[in-house]
Formats: C-alpha cells, structure tokens, sequence
C-alpha cells in the first residue's frame, strides 16, 4: 500500500485555506462556489447536494411506508388532494399514480442524486485526487460542469412529478426503470419526457465525471506511485468511472429512443410499427447492472480503507482486491438479462445469465473474506467509522447471498417482482451502499472539515439506523415469498403484519436520519478539533498527511513514494 | 434431481421450515412460500429450501468470524496488531470453495430451469390471457366457438349478486368475478399476451410468472395436481391500478369442468353460478359427512 513515506511534509503551509495561495486575491463567495475549480469544494458541493437529495428520496419512502402500514388507501389520496387539487373519487386515483410517482421518485433520487452524488462526486472527488499525490482533478473547469449539470438534472426531475403524466394524473409513475409501451403510450404527458430529459442531463454529467476521474488517476498519480501501489478507494473509482463511461452512453441512447417514440413518431419500441418493447429493457439492463456496480464499488473502497485503519493493519490481499473489483465491473457487463428471467427468453439464454450471474459471487466472497482477514489478528478500535463498516460487511453478506438466490432463473420465476426483490437490493444498496456513505463520512469528517464529531452521536446514529433498516426490510423476504409484488398501493390483507413490521422500521431508520444531521451540526457548533490525524498509525493513507481540513491547494511539491 | 442426498436435505428443510397452514392464498405473518399445487412449484420450494442450507451457514458464518475479529482482536484484547497482508493458501481456499458451493447450487438450479422450460408434449387445454389496463381477459381454444371473457376485480357491491360474500375464500384484492376454470391434473398451456402496455401474469401456488407484453405472445404452461381456488396478482407495474387486477384460477374435476364449459358457451356467469354451487356443493357435503361421521 502506498503513502508510507512523503518527502514533503507541507501540512503547515497553508492553514488558511479559504484563500487561494500566490497572493491571489481572496474569492468572492460566488466564485469559490459557483465557479469552483477546486475539487474539495466542489467535493463539498456535491455532499451537500447528496444529503438535500437524500433527505427528499427518503421522506418520499416514508410517505410510501405510511401508506403500506396497514391495507387500504391511508393517506395518498389526501396527498393527491393537497398537492394536485384532485377532489373525491379523482383523489383516489390521483392517488394510486401518485404512489407510482413516488416509487419512481424514490428510485431515481437515491439512485442518480444521492449514492452517486455521494460516492463519486463527494468523497472520490475530495479524496481521490489527494490519495494519489495529485493537486487536483485533470479537468478542474469540467469538475464544475459535472457538479452544475447534476443540479437542473435534479430540478427536472423534482418537475415532472407536477407536470401532467398519464391523461388526468401528474408526474412520472413508471418505476426508475422506465419500460415501455407504459412509457410511451401509457404516459403521454410531459412529465416522462422532463423525468428523461433529468437523467440525459444527469448522465451526460457522471460521463464528464468518469473522464475526468481515469484521466486524473491514470495520468496525474505522485511519482513512485504504480498502479498497484494506490490506495483501494482509487481503484473502486477508477473501476466505477469505466463502468460508467461504458454503460451511460447505452442509457442515453435507449431513453433518446424513448423519447423519440413518444414525440417524434419512431416506433423503436412498439410493435405496431415492428419494434420491440423488450429492446428497450436489454438496453437499459445493460445499463442498470452496471449501475447497481457503480454505487457499490466506491463503498467496497472506503470499507477496505476503514477496516484497515482501525485494524491498524495493511490490507489483506491487497491485489486480490483491487482484481476482485475489475473483475466484478467486468463480470457486471454481462449478466443484464438476469433481471429479465419473465419476459420469455429462450432456455439457453436463460441459463447462460444463470451461470455468468453466479461467477459474481466468487470475486464478492474474496472480498468480504478478506476484510475480515485484514481485522484478523488486528488491534481493532471500535470508532464510529470503523462499527459503520462491521455492520456494511454483514449486511452486504445478507443482500449478497440473496443474491445468489436471485441469481438462479428457476427460482427467480417465483420471487420476481416481488417484495424479495426489494429486500434483496435494500440489503446491499440501502444497507450496503449506504452504511459505506455513512462510514465514509465519519470517517473523512474530521479531515474535510477539521472539527471532531460526537463519538456517542455517531454510535447513535449507527444503532438506531442499523435497528431501523433491519425492521424494514426483513421481514420483506417473507413479503416476498407469501407472493407480495412490488409497486402496489394497497395489497391482501394477509400481507398486513409484516407490512407494519416494516413501516416501523422505516420511521426508525428516519430518527437515525434526524440524528445525524444534528450529530453533523452539533460537530460544527461545538467545533472540536480534530488534529491532522486522529485515527493514528493504521490511517497511512496520503490525505492524513496533509492538514485537517487540507490546503486550498495541497502537494505543489508532489509527495514521493517509496 | 431426486437423488438421495438432496432427498434427505429437502426433507430436513421441510421440517426445519414447513408452514403449518395450508391454504391457497396468502396467510397472516406467512414467511415461506405459498403451498405448490403443481411439481413445478414443489421443485421451486424444494430448490428454495436447499438453497438455505447454504446461504444461512454462510451468513451464520460470515456473522462468527466477525464475532470472533470482534472479540479476540479488539485493541485491549490484542494490543499489538499483526503485519500479515498476505497469505496464499487461504486465499486460495476462498477462493475455490464459493465455486464448489456454487457447482452444488447450479446442477439443480439448471435441473429446475429445464423442466420449467421444457413443457408437455400435447397439451390438454389451451389458455390465452390478455393483460389490459386493468383487467384480464381470457380466450379458451375450443372446438368451433373459443370462449373468451374478462376478469375483473370483484368490486365489494357485487360480492351478494355473485355469490361471493366469503372474504375468507374471497379475498378483498385478491377475488376477481369470472375465475379461469381448468381441469385438475391435465396439462394446460398458457399463451400470454398485452393489449396496451407490459402486465405479468403469475400465479404463486403453480410456480408460474410470465409477463405479458404487447406485440409477443408468451408461452408457459402448468398442471395442477389438486383442486382448488388459486390466487395470483398482476407482477410488472403496468399504472394506478396496478394492484387492482388479480388472477383467479379454479380447478376443478374434469366433469365439472366439461360442464361449465358447455354452460359457459351461452352464460358464463351462470357458468360459474353452477359451478360454484357445485363445488361447495361438494364441499359441503364432504362437511356433513364428516360431522356425521363423528
């Protein structure tokens, strides 16, 4: 592993980091923020911007939880009324597109707007440049394109949820995966063709992202630093941005067909003009595999970073994880159909997507093996970060050997489209991604922002989210299986007493929500500083190195590693 | 894929994991399967239980080992950490066994796949169902005159005029007013079909979910081994009422089968008058003569 030995220690020349050095003038607030070129900053942006989005996608699952806590319509059509106007029996159908909308919503929000605003934008583009003995991103300017494309992406979204979509309802209620004809002819209002134009704009914005991540880390890496001496984080990112270079641009091109066939009159996807409806669900499968990989990947980074720092223990099998994860990201451009095991696919094709699908959990197994490697025979402090990533790695081990299950068409025919499903990728995005997000946070905080956290908030923070988020999906697995589909309003009765199950469990996880953003302002009031280290020896990665919070620009002289 | 040992690990799961009520629609607190009425459905459970037997030792030892690290490596307990990084032997052993547990998981994973896949020859009744926006219709391939109707959520204002006041047998979401009616133990093959966007026709108890997509005509088949009212729910999210497009089958013995058929030509809701009559009928008499017999 890298950043053992810096020849420059420079993290005293720059304590004042809100200026530009060489006797720049200082920046105006509009240009530090608004015409940013400096990757923490925009770093900083786009955190924020994650937790404004996550806070909305999670609210919108609240409202969904609510709803499904016991059977009947509760509440949405009395959101449909305040919202929309609708009034009487229109409410209740205003209601039930409503709650479509809001899945949908949910969806794209966490996806597109928060995991990856987080992961990529936030911590990679703090950290990554940093790590590797970098200044700052190749394409500094580009940064901020990436940054100010994600925020109209954002609105456009938010806007189609007013906008009329199906004839007499508003917003776009066709799942985050968009199938047609339901998204063509089922939708003629403009809220599809704004929700569309969102993630044009969104993913036009995380290709600009990937180039300039491979850019900088191919390219711009401190002298003395191979490839296979960088830290993992940088090797999740680098993997993540070619999984998004690769798999956007189809993305692009099925939703450009999709709006195509919805303005324009092609018929790419209809069969009355001899297209194929199923088209566009290849298309976006060989996108959204992909992506389920993108929002993971940087999180199995931060996780190694983590474990082995409060282990303070090099990595276990350090170059079995960095090819675990190329292999993963390789692996994950040929499994797409899986998700399609329904739509009527030939025997043969079905089982070779069985067998590709479960080549993946062998570079996943080495991975969680090798975390709990890297504690073994470890010093273990059990600081926030560090219990964050312990309960990532079980968690992830839950969603993962369900997984396995999924993976197998036989049984996937009785469990698709189920809550199963649901249960399966909460466990390793909500549960998984998202612990990653949070222990990525704790464990950065002090270095982005120089102020020590409230070690008992952040615990807290940990056990209530953890109790909570284990409240609501478990007990999905049994929804799943007794036959409960996903995406429905109102469900048999029979499916009741694990449905309330979960929605408790949903306004748990919502005070763990609560707690910390007071944990994180109660860090800012009380300002306690943090020290430029304060996890010690195990944190030997390069940005421990430098000040907390770091210069405004750091290694003008490029660090040496041995 | 009947050998001995899977036999005996499937027997085991059953056991360990056997739901006590046996019913053809969910039930409350249910946290397995619904009960199969076809094999292909009792291959799935079966399956399903097998795959336990390895993801929750796998878990269970995932969870061990993080216990252990936990306990034993804490910094107080082992205040000197270890600089081991590498460790060839082991890797490779985790390396190799994930892709033996995986070989044990794929033979009868591709087993089930097929038989799936591989239907009948000759199948005694052809089905057709139409997913709409948001109801179904059904069209039966028979002699000269097909017989097609639709089937709609049965609203709670049409429960007394259908005979249908039992929500127990009659589940609120879950009950439609024209059930799709086949014969016990034949093969019947389902050919599904859209008329507007994508709706999945599935069928919990028979192991079956295909979806139905405008423009392609799906094929699938079943052969249910015991009578019974059968509850499935529309499975692709296809606009607001979603939810509210259920999938009732009714199967019944070949005679009374033959009978709706032949009334169902003129009237299908007297069709299903009779045939419901004749099924309770039954079933009541099977009541009466059990009480008698105590």
């Amino acid at each position: 592993m890298a950043g053992t030995a810096v020849h420059h220690d420079q993290r005293h020349d720059h304590s004042d980091h809100g200026h530009a050095e060489h006797a720049h003038k200082p920046l105006t607030f509009f240009q530090r923020w608004f015409l940013s070129t400096n990757h923490k900053d925009i770093g900083t942006l786009y955190l924020i911007f994650a937790i404004i989005a996550g806070i909305i996608g999670g609210t919108l699952s609240v409202f969904m939880r609510a709803e499904l806590q016991e059977p009947g319509i509760q509440i949405f059509h009395g959101l449909a009324q305040m919202v929309y106007g609708f009034e009487g029996d229109a409410a209740i159908d205003g209601g039930k597109h409503m709650f479509n909308v809001f899945t949908t919503a949910h969806a794209l929000i966490m996806i597109f707007f928060m995991v990856m605003p987080a992961l990529i934008g936030g911590f990679a583009n703090w950290m990554v440049p940093i790590m590797i003995g970098a200044p700052d991103m190749a394409f500094p300017r580009m940064n901020n394109i990436s940054f100010w494309l994600i925020v109209p992406a954002f609105l456009l979204v938010l806007l189609s949820m007013f906008v009329e979509g199906p004839a007499g309802a508003y917003g776009a209620g066709g799942g985050w995966t968009i199938y047609p004809p339901f998204s063509t002819s089922g939708m003629p209002g403009p809220a599809m063709d704004l929700a569309i134009l969102g993630l044009h704009i969104a993913g036009a914005s995380s290709i600009l992202g990937a180039i300039n991540f491979i850019t900088t880390i191919l390219n711009m890496r401190a002298p003395g630093m191979t490839l296979h001496k960088m830290p993992l984080f940088a090797w999740s990112v680098l993997i993540t941005a070619f999984l998004l270079l690769l798999s956007l641009p189809v993305l692009a091109g099925a939703i450009t067909m999709l709006l195509t066939d919805r303005n324009f009159g092609t018929t790419f996807f209809s069969p009355e003009g001899g297209g194929d409806p199923i088209l566009f669900q290849h298309l976006f499968w060989f996108f959204g595999h992909p992506e389920v990989y993108i929002l993971i990947l940087p999180g199995f980074g931060i996780v190694s970073h983590i474990i082995s720092t409060f282990s303070r223990k090099p990595i276990f099998g350090y170059l079995g994880m960095a090819y675990a994860m190329v292999a993963i990201g390789a692996v994950g451009f040929i499994v797409w159909a899986h998700h399609m095991y329904t739509v009527g696919m030939s025997l043969q094709t079905q089982r070779y997507f069985v067998f590709a699908t479960m080549v993946i959990a062998v570079p996943t197994g080495v991975k969680i093996f090798s975390w709990i490697a890297t504690m073994w025979g470890g010093s273990i402090r059990f600081s926030t970060p560090m219990v964050w990533a312990i309960g990532f790695i079980f968690l992830f081990t839950v969603g993962g050997v369900t997984g396995v299950q999924l993976a197998n068409a036989g049984l996937d025919r009785a469990l698709h489209d189920t809550y199963y499903v649901v249960a399966h990728f909460h466990y390793v995005l909500s549960l998984g991604a998202v612990f990653a997000i949070f222990a990525a946070w704790y464990y950065w905080f002090p270095k982005m922002t120089g102020y020590m956290y409230s070690e008992f908030l952040g615990k807290l923070h940990f056990w209530v989210m953890f109790v909570g988020v284990n409240l609501i999906f478990f007990p999905q697995h049994f929804l799943g299986l007794a036959g409960m589909p996903r995406r429905y309003i109102d469900y048999p009765d029979a499916f009741a007493g694990w449905n309330m199950v979960s929605s408790y469990g949903s306004y748990i996880a919502a005070v763990g929500v609560l707690i910390f953003l007071y944990c994180v302002a109660e860090a800012f009031a009380k300002k306690r500083v943090a020290g430029d280290n304060p996890w010690g020896e195990g944190a030997n990665t390069l940005e421990w190195q430098l000040s907390s919070p770091p210069p405004f620009h750091q290694w003008e002289q490029l660090p040496r590693i041995k | 894929m009947k050998n001995k040992a899977y036999a005996v690990l499937a027997a085991l799961a059953c056991l360990l994991f056997a739901s006590s009520a046996f019913a053809d629609k969910p039930v409350d607190w249910q946290t397995n399967f619904q009960p199969a009425a076809t094999g292909i459905m009792e291959e799935i459970t079966w399956f399903e239980h097998y795959t336990l037997w390895f993801i929750i030792p796998i878990t269970l030892f995932v969870l061990l080992l993080l216990v252990v690290v936990v306990v034993k490596f804490r910094e107080s307990a082992n205040p000197v950490p270890s600089r081991t990084s590498h460790n060839t032997l082991i890797e490779v052993v985790w390396t190799v066994g994930p892709v033996i547990v995986l070989l044990f998981l794929a033979v009868p994973s591709f087993q089930l796949l097929t038989a799936q896949l591989t239907p009948p020859e000759n199948p005694d009744l052809t089905v057709k169902a139409t997913g709409n926006q948001w109801y179904w219709s059904y069209e039966y391939e028979v002699g000269e005159n097909p017989l097609s109707f639709d089937s709609l959520l049965l609203k709670d204002e049409d429960r007394a005029g259908l005979g249908k006041e039992d929500k127990g047998q009659y589940p609120r979401l879950l009950a439609v007013d024209n059930e799709v009616v086949v014969p016990v133990g034949k093969t019947v093959r389902l050919l599904v079909t859209a008329a507007d966007v994508i709706h999945a026709f599935a069928m919990p108890a028979f192991g079956v979910k295909i979806d139905a997509v405008p423009g392609r005509l799906n094929e699938t088949w079943f052969k249910a081994d015991r009578e019974g009212l059968y509850y499935g729910q529309c499975s692709e999210l296809c606009g607001k009422d979603h939810a509210y497009m259920p999938i009732a089958v009714r199967v019944v013995a070949q005679d009374k089968y033959d009978a709706w058929l032949a009334a169902a030509a003129t009237n299908i809701g007297e069709a299903n008058k009779a045939l419901m009559a004749s099924v309770d009928g039954a079933a009541k008499a099977v009541d009466v003569a059990e009480n008698a017999a105590q």
